[in-house]
Order: structure tokens, then sequence, then C-alpha cells
């Protein structure tokens, strides 16, 4: 789950990370009392979670409570990228001097945490890598021994850190890596950690991936997770019981529904092969029953692009005779037609699942190849 | 002959005495594994299905003689169970769980002896065809013979498999590594395992978006590591950056991760890379030999 800018921002001070000081507001009002209560320059952003919002108008700036008034109507309802500004952090401008960047995030290679430290801070760390890989100091940190301040000051010397500064952000990163541990983060990233024009380090934004898979430890954050969540078919696919990534709205219009990620990626790439493309993706996971199926059909259907569905389905875990009786249970519901349907059912139970269709008319074809090409040429007529 | 798993292995389950645990245990006995029982806290002493159930690890490897462990514990209690195996002195552990926090692997993992090897968590298990299947993969479109396979995903490779069989291409061991960002067995160690089996004349890696362990993969190649020909296939070429594709590790984030790389690097090192799991098949049947065991 990621975290908006200001939800990051409440746990880094919680943490006793510093941060500038700033309110979240939903609305304009909301906006006008925050200017009033503290009227003082400030930079009034929008709350999303794609990147680039700068560029895209989501940052304006302001001086009181009649300023704020306009950015704040611009700002929220703004469409970013396909995601809506449903709230805009104001924040108190800062005297910024130089700008650095600092993250913590799960190392697959190293199967460890990793820290990331640059002195070029303020832009994409992909950027960077990429242009000046050497301004980057990454360093895994063994969890048996934990983080030592020397850690902080020899990865801050790596880094180009300024020799004033590194005492801070040693402190800095000890106390991101003890949140990173606390809350069972993903990803802390603070992109800019901005030095001050009177010395003093501050996380000028923060960027907060944590583990879905651990939420259940951290019942606190679950406030944050329709706040978060712009995407209706996606929340309707949690709420469903599937997992945080399992729905992804895309841009084509060729409905997907399979069981397991990496068969649903592939089933996504033969519709791209075939000339089609997905209009989402959507895994089942392992062992879904029919009432999942039969959700999975109503969500992917609801979507107005869809002009066909496609669902591959390789049973192991996974029943063929579930995943039949769900999809049949949905299309007695009415809204979506066989016409448009085409089913590729292989595996666990797949002669009950075959008789289950083929009694209600649906023949399932045999390959996923096959079944790619029929659903592409189905979208196109 | 066959990697990590063969007819003489003996299994137990941790949590056979739930649903997919004993499922699972039933249809791996009747594959031809050797299911010698499980282990469920405070059922020991119970029978389920014929399989005695035992409270600890450590007591159903002393009474079984089991050196291979398959796990089926939710995920709050699952990096424990990884645990408790390998503490127990069992080889081989395979985590079929999915949904274990990723904090708790990246402390289990930090923790394991170094005589145990984790496949898995979040993983279909693995398949020698023929002598044992310790997962949940189907047996029955698996086939013996001499290719190799190992994957990230779990459907894809059964997918997969069926190609390879239907085309008279039979496999030494399957292996199903999993789809999270912390895990046991990467593509490198099957490979480096692949490499001293006799069995094994070439390999399929399944990998997909996100992650670098098939760049690493593709660097053992090119360093000569692995003399065996290799077929590859990449799973989400049409994911959009940033989005994440259900595994929890696939996702494209700024250049690192990205399908293209990933077929650059293997290209660079040699391997053939097929466009569409259809081709996977036929790009192995060029590379070897017509298989020894049909």
């Amino acid at each position: 789950m990621r975290l908006l800018e200001y939800q990051g921002k409440e746990l880094f001070a919680k943490a006793g990370i510093p941060v500038p000081p700033g309110r979240v507001a939903h609305s304009v009002d909301e906006a006008v009392a925050i200017m009033r209560a503290n009227p003082a320059p400030s930079v009034v952003k929008a709350q999303v979670l794609i990147g680039g919002r700068g560029k895209a108008g989501g940052i304006k700036f302001c001086s009181d409570a009649d300023d704020v008034v306009a950015p704040a109507r611009a700002i929220l309802g703004m469409d970013i990228k396909g995601e809506i500004a449903r709230s805009v952090l104001i924040e108190q401008r800062m005297d910024i001097k130089k700008e650095l960047y600092l993250s913590i995030t799960v190392d697959r290679a190293s199967k460890k945490p990793v820290i990331i430290a640059s002195a070029m801070g303020g832009m994409d760390i992909e950027e960077v890598a990429s242009r000046e890989p050497s301004a980057i100091a990454k360093r895994p940190i063994d969890t048996a021994a934990g983080y030592w301040p020397f850690v902080g000051r020899r990865i801050g010397r790596e880094a180009g850190i300024p020799i004033e500064a590194l005492a801070q952000f040693a402190a800095i990163l000890g106390k991101l890596y003890a949140l990173f541990f606390e809350v069972g983060a993903m990803l802390l990233e603070i992109n800019p950690l901005a030095i001050t024009g009177d010395g003093k380090l501050v996380a000028s934004d923060a960027k907060v991936d944590l583990d879905d898979n651990a939420l259940f430890k951290h019942p606190e954050f679950t406030q944050w997770k329709t706040d978060a969540e712009s995407d209706a078919l996606k929340a309707r696919a949690i709420k469903a019981g599937l997992g945080e990534n399992n729905y992804v709205a895309l841009d084509g219009d060729v409905g997907i529904i399979g069981n397991g990620a990496g068969l649903v990626m592939g089933t996504l790439d033969a519709v791209k092969s075939a000339g089609g493309e997905a209009a989402n993706f959507l895994d089942i996971g392992g062992g879904a029953k029919a009432e999942i199926m039969r959700e999975a059909v109503n969500i992917v259907t609801s979507n107005p692009n869809v002009k066909a569905l496609f669902i591959n389905i390789f049973g192991g875990i996974t029943r063929g005779d579930e995943v039949a009786r769900g999809l049949i249970t949905a299309l007695d519901g009415g809204k979506w037609s066989k016409d448009k349907l085409v089913i590729r059912l292989t595996g666990t139970n797949e002669r009950e699942a075959r008789d289950i269709l083929e009694s209600n008319g649906i023949v399932a074809v045999d390959t996923m190849n096959e079944g790619a090409k029929r659903a592409v040429a189905l979208a196109k007529t | 002959m066959s990697i990590y798993l063969d007819s003489k292995s003996v299994v137990i389950v941790q949590g056979i005495t739930g649903r997919e645990g004993l499922y699972h245990a039933s249809r791996m006995r009747e594959y031809g594994t050797k299911v010698a029982g499980g282990v469920t806290p405070g059922k020991g002493g119970q029978t389920v299905d014929k399989f005695p159930v035992f409270d600890t690890v450590s007591e159903a490897k002393q009474q079984t003689g089991a050196d291979v462990s398959i796990i089926f514990v939710p995920p709050p209690f699952a990096a424990d169970a990884i645990l408790e195996a390998a503490d127990a002195g069992i080889a081989l552990v395979a985590c079929i769980t999915e949904g274990i926090p990723v904090h708790d692997m990246l402390k289990a993992v930090a923790s394991l002896p170094p005589g145990a090897r984790l496949i898995g968590p979040n993983c279909p298990g693995l398949v020698s065809p023929g002598e044992a299947l310790v997962g949940i993969m189907p047996g029955h479109v698996f086939s013996r013979g001499d290719v190799g396979v190992v994957s990230r995903s779990g459907t894809l490779t059964y997918e997969i498999v069926d190609l390879l069989t239907r085309a008279g291409i039979g496999q030494s061991t399957c292996v199903g590594i999993g789809g999270d960002p912390i895990i046991g067995t990467v593509f490198v160690d099957c490979l480096r395992a692949f490499e001293k089996d006799p069995a094994t004349a070439a390999v399929v890696l399944v990998g997909e978006i996100g992650g670098t362990d098939e760049e690493d993969a593709a660097s053992l190649l090119t360093r000569g590591e692995f003399s065996k020909p290799v077929v590859a296939f990449i799973g989400g070429r049409s994911a959009p950056e940033g989005k994440r594709m259900g595994h929890a590790g696939a996702i494209v984030s700024g250049s690192s991760g990205t399908a293209q790389a990933k077929v650059a690097a293997f290209e660079r090192a040699g391997v053939k890379v097929a466009d569409s799991p259809a081709h996977i098949p036929d790009l192995i049947s060029k590379v070897l030999r017509p298989a020894p065991h049909p």
C-alpha cells in the first residue's frame, strides 16, 4: 500500500524525522482555515501517488488565507495523469540550500534491506543512476547487526553529503531504519532531503510503500486505505477479497481474468501479440472459489471500455469446476453475453468444468494463443 | 536423475490438517511421492487420511526420516514454520504459502542454516517427473526427460510444461522459485544445480518483470559458468511502468526490471528468448538432440 505524502510525513514526524510544518486539506474551506490559523508563505501540494505532479501543475504557492483559494480550487479535483487529487498538503515554504536523496528498500538480490543515498537529490534516482552512477552510494544492511551510526557516516561520505550535515544525516537514517522495520515497509524514500539555509536537514517529500502482506500487523493504517485508493474497480476487487495488486486497470478493450500472476501477465502478452490491447490485469489467485470468479467477471465487465472478455485458467490449486460455476452465475446475472466471451480452461477438474460450460452453451478453446486471437477478433467486431 | 528432489526423498507436510495441506498431501501421495506424514502443533498423535500427525518437525523427522518439508501454514506463521523445518535439519523446505510479510522473510532468509535450501515462498513447489512431486502442480502435465525448467511463476509454468510434454519433450526437474521479492532459491542457484546434473541436457528459464534475477542468471552464462543450452521466456512485456502485476516482485520501476532489459541481457549471453510460450518447444528442440527418454 502506497501512502500519500502527508500520510508518509505523519509517520516520519512520529519517528522523529524532521518535516516542514504542514496540514492536509480536503476542501477549499479547510485550506482557508489552515492559512488563517497560520498565515505564512506556503506551498500547496496535490496529494497523489503518481510522480511528476509539479510539471502537471499540482504544486502552487500562496502567502495568506485569501491567496490560497485559487491554488486550492485549481488543484482539488485535478486529474494528474489519470489520478484525481482529492486533498492538498499546505506546508510552510522552506529556504532550501541543497537537495539530497535518501531511501531504504528491500533488495531482492542481496535479500537484505538496502540503503541508497546521494548528494544529487530532487530528481528521479533512476535518472541519477543512469546519468551519474558514481553519485549514488548503496549498502545492504545485515538485519542481525542492524543499523549503527558509523554506517550512516560512511554511506554519507560515499554519497558526497556535506561534512557539516553528516551527523544529522546519520541520525535521520537511524530513525528511518527503525521506522522501516516498525511499519513493515517495502520502500521509505526522502527525495529531496533538504538542507535549509540555517543548515538543518528536513524531509521535503515522503514516499512510503508498505507491505500489503504485513498490514494485518498494523490495523491503524487501514484508515488510509480508501483515501489513497482512487480506482473504484480496484477497490471492488479488494473488497471481494483479492489482493492489493490483483486488479490493475489498463488502457485496452480486452478484459482479462486468469489465475496466477505469471499466467495473467503471459495472457496480456499473448493478447498484445495477437494485435489487441488488454483492458486490465486480474489475477483471481490460487484456489479461488466460485464467488470470487463471479465477482471477477462483474468487475471486469463493469469497465465500459471492455468489448470482449478472455478468461484463461490453468488449474493447479484452482479447481476448474469452481471457475465454471462462478462464471455461469455471473452470466446468469445478465449483464454480459456469452457471445463476447472466450474461455480457455485446463488442469484440475477440467472435465467437470467443461461439462458445466457445455451445458450452458459455452465451448472452451484449447490454447492460450488461440483464445487470445479469438478475443482480440471479438473486441474488433 | 534430477535436482533437489528424487524418488528417495521423504516428505512431511507442515499444516497437514488444513484444507489445502491435506488435499495436496493426498495428491502428492497419488503421484508417487513418499509422503510420510505431517506437522500441526497441538494435533500430534492424530491421523488424517492415513497420514500420522506430529506436534513438531523435529519429532516428525526423527520418526519418519524425512528430508523434505512442504509448508501450507497461514502467512502470519509461515516464516516460523520455515525456520522450524531448517532447525530440525530438513534439507529441502518448499514453502507454498502466499502473502508472508516481506520483513518476516528478510529475517527468516538471514537466519537459515547453511545446509538448508528454501524454495519459495509463494511458489508452486517442484517436481522431478516420475520420481516425486512436492507442491501444488498438476502432476499429469509433466513427463520424464532431460529438460530442466525453472520459473518465477506457477500457472505459467504448468502452461509451458504442458506445451513441452505435448511436443514430446520431457523434464528432469521443474522448480517454481516463487513470485515474492524475497525468496530462498533464485535462478542462479537452480542453474548451478542443473549444471551438475547429468540428466539435464538443457534448461527452460521462465522469468518475469521486476528485480534483476534474470540479469544475474544471464551474467552467470556470460561468465561461462553454465555450459548447457538455455531457452528463456519473460512474462510481462506489455506491463506499463509503475504498475505492480500481481506478484509483489513484478513491477517495472524506471529503467530497471523491464522485460526489454531482461530479454537483451539473455540475448547478449547467447540465450534464445521465446516471444510466446508456444514457441518454447520449437526452440528447445533446436538446441537439443531428440530426447533420450521420450
